[in-house]
């Protein structure tokens, strides 16, 4: 039951359990609390003490506003960061390649919603930055035959790389093109000196996308992109009247990728 | 009556030795497969699905297409069928190895296959496609075993077996709904996204199926003592021609409701396959060739005298099994794909390692089916003997 358990821990890590630091820090994990008393007369009982420095929330999203991010080159430092973080590794061949956030036209972004007379050059071809949705409502994780694609209580769609048979299912299902797979070792190809010890390399044979950095909320840290983003991304929880992205939303007209598809995702875009 | 597969002619063991090759070599460029990764492949990060699992659909058709003779003789009492079921169900499990084994070299970490039912998840699926397949296969082995070994003993098939047998019926058209079902139920996947994607699955597999089983038939013909029967071979014509012409008509219906509603995420994979998007035109003259050799096929198969003539609905059965491998097996999967959801065109064409890895996959596949026929013609030569 090994993997069992490793899956309660991720599902739990971003609203409990990790010490201060880093993920590789000791988690501060009472398990079996209980102890003393014979056999069957108390259950051993598992006590998560959250962390007094992760983020909490209960629906994650993200308001990405394009009117600050005009280039590729404001959109690379974003797409470095998380890249980085994540050990996503740089694949020769275009078949290959891996990535989690990444850019598109508006017409590929927004796939439905192509206006031809945006003559404006600037605004047709301005780069959007697109990476999972999180889908309130995720087709891959209803795809995925083995649940190692899932959804935690905080709404982040998670992967467990140990579980997951590479059958891409998950990747049929997508409608945004969010996942990768690693049609060979990826290891290769993420340079020595910018490994991420703190975060897992993958192995061939498994899907991978973004996680909305569950790994850094779990430490108190907000996504590796939005911090990267100098304001033009927020991430916040859309369950909390207050927080800064239910204001974005409410103040300004915001748009998300293929709404008319029901998976609910929780990037928005401000135009 | 496994010994029935040991003993052969020359011929037979050649043939044998040959299907162990390829299929050697097969295991080979797997194992490279296992040691390098999927990437030996021609999938990408936008067509994340290929020619493994374009077989996959196809043969699950072919397995399906044994209820054509097991459903007349058991549920009309056909009486001629009773002849050859046998070869319908053996055609079936053989199909199913090929089904199983084509997902297994898709699984980039195969070792972990068996999470599938670790983990069982009844929302996927990808897991009940598991269940009906292995399922159906199950079946298959057991009423095929025992009612060759019936006859071989000249006694009636035992009464334990009848509701495995009406099982197999509903399950046969399980198979294929399900795995129908893996394609059409995906937001964003336009070309897949219809309702008639099953019906148009089985009428294909009605086709598909029959049609290598007629080509069997002429063979084990001319290659044995045994005669599966002319009459046989021409109510598997009549099938053939019904299941063909449903298909294409099925297909029809598909290019209406895309091309008058102009919804552009379904008309654009019909475009891309028929008329190339953006300058992506590979798949056209294969597609074109598939309707071509459907229409041709029911041009043939519905004049009675033509279907008579027994080269002539040799031709055609040719022309319906090429046609829809080309449809389905080529088409159906890499269609939905392209563009993909980004909008994207990126063509995929499969490598020589993935050719080879097929070409590996089917000689398994004709393997198991030499093998159980040869049994099965075994006990048909046996029994004639015995009735003189």
């Amino acid at each position: 039951m090994e993997s069992s358990s490793r899956r309660r821990f991720l599902k739990v890590a971003g609203i409990s359990a990790l010490g201060a630091g880093s993920i590789g820090a000791k988690p501060v994990l009472n398990a079996f609390a209980a102890t003393g008393g014979g056999h069957g007369e108390e259950k051993p009982v598992i006590k998560m003490v959250p962390n007094k420095d992760s983020l909490m929330g209960t629906r994650w999203a993200m308001v990405i506003d394009t009117r600050k991010l005009t280039s590729a080159g404001d959109l690379e430092p974003m797409i470095e960061a998380c890249h980085k973080v994540h050990n996503v590794p740089e694949m020769e061949n275009k078949n290959h390649e891996i990535k989690w956030i990444w850019e598109e036209e508006f017409k590929h972004a927004f796939p439905g919603k192509i206006n031809r007379y945006i003559e404006d050059e600037a605004v047709s071809h301005k780069p959007f930055l697109v990476l999972c949705n999180h889908c309130e409502n995720p087709p891959c994780v209803q795809a995925c035959p083995t649940k190692a694609t899932f959804q935690r209580e905080d709404g982040i769609v998670m992967m467990d790389f140990h579980r997951c048979i590479g059958c891409r299912f998950c990747m049929a299902a997508c409608p945004f093109g969010a996942r990768s797979f690693n049609f060979r070792d990826p290891r290769p190809f993420i340079e020595e000196a910018e490994l991420n010890k703190k975060f897992p390399t993958r192995c061939k044979g498994v899907v991978e996308k973004c996680n909305f950095c569950a790994e850094r909320l779990a430490v108190g840290q907000m996504p590796a992109c939005v911090e990267a983003s100098k304001g033009a991304m927020t991430f916040g929880d859309l369950d909390d009247p207050e927080s800064e992205v239910r204001k974005l939303i409410r103040e300004n007209f915001t748009i998300r990728r293929k709404q008319n598809l029901g998976t609910m995702p929780s990037v928005y875009y401000i135009v | 009556m496994l010994e029935l597969a040991l003993k052969g002619t020359k011929r037979y063991y050649g043939w044998v030795t040959g299907l162990l090759l390829v299929a050697g070599i097969g295991v080979v460029f797997w194992l490279w497969q296992l040691q390098f990764g999927l990437g030996i492949t021609g999938m990408s990060r936008s067509v994340s699905w290929g020619f493994y699992i374009a077989q996959f659909t196809f043969l699950v058709g072919v397995a399906a297409g044994g209820l054509m003779v097991v459903l007349p003789y058991y549920l009309h009492n056909y009486k001629a069928f009773g002849r050859i079921t046998i070869l319908g169900e053996f055609l079936a499990i053989s199909a199913l190895v090929m089904c199983l084994l084509f997902i297994m070299v898709d699984l980039g970490q195969p070792n972990r296959m068996l999470n599938v039912l670790f983990y069982p998840t009844p929302h996927s699926m990808l897991f009940w496609d598991m269940i009906v397949l292995n399922g159906y296969l199950f079946l298959n082995i057991i009423v095929g075993w025992n009612v060759l070994e019936a006859e071989r003993n000249n006694v009636p098939p035992p009464k334990w077996l009848k509701p495995f047998i009406y099982l197999s019926i509903p399950w046969a058209v399980g198979i294929h709904t399900v795995t129908a079902y893996l394609y059409c139920g995906l937001p964003g996947r336009g070309f897949w996204m219809t309702a008639i994607l099953a019906p148009r699955f089985l009428a294909s597999a009605f086709a598909a199926g029959p049609a290598f089983l007629v080509l069997l038939c002429m063979l084990i013909r001319k290659v044995t003592r045994f005669d599966p029967g002319k009459e046989q071979i021409q109510t598997l014509g009549k099938i053939i021609t019904y299941a063909i012409i449903i298909n294409v008509f099925f297909f029809l219906c598909e290019v209406f409701v895309a091309m008058y509603s102009q919804i552009p995420e379904h008309m654009d994979h019909l475009t891309y396959l028929f008329a190339g998007l953006h300058g992506h035109d590979t798949l056209v003259p294969f597609m074109w060739a598939a309707q071509l050799l459907m229409v041709t096929a029911i041009l043939l198969l519905i004049n009675p005298n033509a279907r008579k003539n027994e080269p002539v609905l040799a031709v055609a059965c040719v022309m319906v099994f090429i046609g829809t491998w080309l449809d389905k097996g080529l088409g159906m999967i890499s269609g939905g794909f392209v563009p993909d959801p980004l909008h994207h065109v990126i063509e995929y064409t499969p490598t020589i390692p993935e050719l080879i890895i097929t070409a590996g996959v089917w000689a398994v596949g004709f393997l198991v089916l030499t093998a159980l026929f040869k049994i099965a013609i075994g006990v048909k030569e046996e029994v004639m003997g015995e009735m003189g």
